[in-house]
């Protein structure tokens, strides 16, 4: 190939990537960090400075919001790895060979339904004239209707719902690849099943693990119809904050500040997980 | 494996509770769009399809309603201009990550990932603000009125297409990676031109992954709610619409009918991408 057309063709290659990061991905983020520095004073007149920054740490509100959206985007992560690693070990170690495949299809079945089906499937078995609770009455097991809608342990067991799928995908990729024969050896020499679990297979599975945790958290931080469809109207999920300071108050300098702070929170977060496991972004996330 | 038979029985038992599990909700979503009754609950009523098929209130069917339908047709037409756009980047980017090199190519790399890593509503509301601004200075300076910098549909296919373009390349890269190089050597010294190669060899070969990338980028803009409330203005797609109606005027089964054909939908597409990587296995 030509220097010339192979400079030419960079070029063309370049410039749909530049226009797709930099309008879509970077500009735009710069404008949330801007739109959160400047203060209103009146119409068309803004003053810069950390004044919604310092507001939001100020008002507990808002700041227990987020403590609460964090600590349970944790809580869900470590119950999805809980309840996805046993069906991800299953599926890659346990299950013949033929039926591998098509478990693994069933795993995904939820992951093509729409979110908001999703939610609206639990809402159905799960409210007061719900599934659950009529058949309960009719079974004489409780008098009277119960909601089970509207409570945390609602929002936490659909949120792993919703998420577990991409904690048991990265877990099975990993687990297939591992060698049978290292169980072997770790129980010829001697090791108890619990010694090879520890041992031997959560190290072989690791990088799984913090892509699977990875994936998961951001998912769950992020995540709006799920919390507030069980959670109702206050559930105070942090993302419920963000659409309510934008469209319904249209406060933007507040949204603005809100939207920042999750960013850097769940980046942080994330970060945190690759430098404590050493792992970069481009393995975990990019696999396939 | 060293295992009893009463620990396997568990692990076994363990699987089918977690598989009902998955597919309890579905079930239910589905299961009362046939329900003769005028709620989404117990009891059974006897079967019905009215919750598509009837003309009047107050069961009014699915294919009656000209709200939902609006709504199913704004998604379809947002999923296929966002599928198509993403799909084309998405070729462009995995070219230029495979076959170029160029300074600073791991610090794009990591750009490249970054749009999954933002959380949608976080996508959603930047670009809602970043486009406000070029539009309030446009009609500052030169007096002219955008419309289409405001929420609506270009917006929101802006808005899906940021996050949907790093999967159609990263999908569409994973399989330029496994292109053998001779192929294309062979070609071009039996004396085709370069861009004759990419017509009749290269892209011949991408096209089963561009296929399965088109799939995904569509159901996933079909399928979203987060980018998309931030964005919506008054054309709402499907998602919205329904959201809408669960919120404001309480479920009645034509949700669950538009949760059946949702099914229906993303099923046979997410078969008929499985058939085509088959194929091609083949």
């Amino acid at each position: 190939m030509g220097r010339e057309a192979g400079k030419l063709s960079l070029i063309l290659l370049m410039t749909p990537f530049l226009l797709w990061i930099g309008l879509l991905i970077i500009l735009p983020q710069l404008g949330i960090g801007y739109v959160s520095l400047r203060e209103k004073i009146s119409y068309d007149e803004f003053s810069f400075g950390l004044k919604n920054y310092v507001d939001f740490i100020s008002e507990p509100v808002y700041r227990n919001t987020l403590f609460r959206t964090a600590w349970m985007s944790i809580l869900v992560t470590i119950l999805a790895l809980i309840v996805g690693f046993p069906v991800a070990y299953y599926i890659a170690k346990i299950a013949r060979q033929k039926s591998r495949a098509a478990l693994f299809l069933m795993c995904l079945i939820p992951l093509w339904v729409s979110d908001l089906v999703r939610a609206y499937g639990w809402i159905v078995l799960l409210r007061e004239t719900g599934v659950f609770s009529s058949t309960l009455v009719w079974l004489g097991i409780i008098n009277t209707p119960i909601e089970m809608l509207y409570n945390d342990i609602t929002v936490v067991m659909g949120l792993v719902y919703t998420v577990v799928l991409f904690m048991i995908v990265p877990l099975t990729s990993t687990l297939q690849g591992m060698d049978d024969a290292l169980l072997e050896a770790g129980y010829n020499l001697g090791g108890s099943r619990f010694t090879v679990f520890r041992r031997i297979i959560v190290p072989y599975a690791m990088p799984g693990i913090v892509s699977g945790c990875i994936i998961t958290f951001m998912l769950t931080a992020g995540s709006y119809l799920t919390p507030v469809l069980l959670g109702g109207k206050n559930s105070s999920w942090f993302t419920e904050q963000i659409y309510n300071q934008f469209i319904t108050r249209y406060n933007w300098e507040a949204g603005a500040t809100f939207g920042v702070t999750l960013l850097v929170f769940t980046s942080f977060v994330v970060w945190l997980g690759l430098k404590l496991t050493g792992q970069s972004l481009a393995t975990t996330v990019a696999k396939d | 494996m060293q295992s009893s038979a009463g620990l396997r029985l568990i692990y076994r038992a363990y699987m089918a509770a977690f598989f009902l599990f998955l597919v309890a909700p579905l079930i239910a979503a589905g299961a009362f769009a046939f329900n003769d009754s005028l709620f989404p609950s117990l009891p059974w009523n006897g079967f019905t399809l009215d919750w598509f098929f009837s003309p009047v209130e107050p069961k009014l069917g699915l294919f009656y309603d000209e709200r939902l339908l609006r709504g199913l047709n704004n998604s379809l037409y947002i999923g296929v201009v966002v599928a198509a756009l993403s799909v084309a980047a998405g070729t462009c980017n995995a070219f230029l990550f495979e076959r170029k090199s160029f300074p600073f190519k791991g610090v794009a790399y990591i750009l490249l990932i970054i749009p999954l890593v933002i959380p949608g509503v976080i996508l959603g509301i930047s670009i809602l603000v970043f486009a406000s601004m070029i539009a309030n200075w446009v009609d500052a300076e030169f007096g002219l009125f955008i419309t289409w910098l405001r929420p609506g549909v270009p917006l929101i296919v802006l808005g899906q297409f940021s996050f949907l373009t790093t999967i159609t390349s990263l999908v569409i890269a994973a399989r330029l990676q496994k292109f053998d190089m001779a192929l294309e050597e062979a070609a071009l010294n039996l004396g085709a031109s370069r861009l004759r190669v990419l017509r009749t060899v290269t892209l011949p070969f991408l096209y089963p992954a561009m296929f399965s990338a088109f799939v995904v980028a569509f159901l996933v803009s079909f399928e979203n709610f987060n980018t998309t409330l931030m964005l919506v203005g008054s054309d709402a797609p499907l998602t919205i619409t329904m959201y809408d109606r669960m919120v404001k005027a309480g479920s009645t089964p034509v949700l669950n009918a538009v949760s059946v054909v949702l099914m229906l939908g993303s099923g046979l597409l997410a078969l008929a991408s499985v058939a085509v990587q088959r194929e091609r296995k083949v």
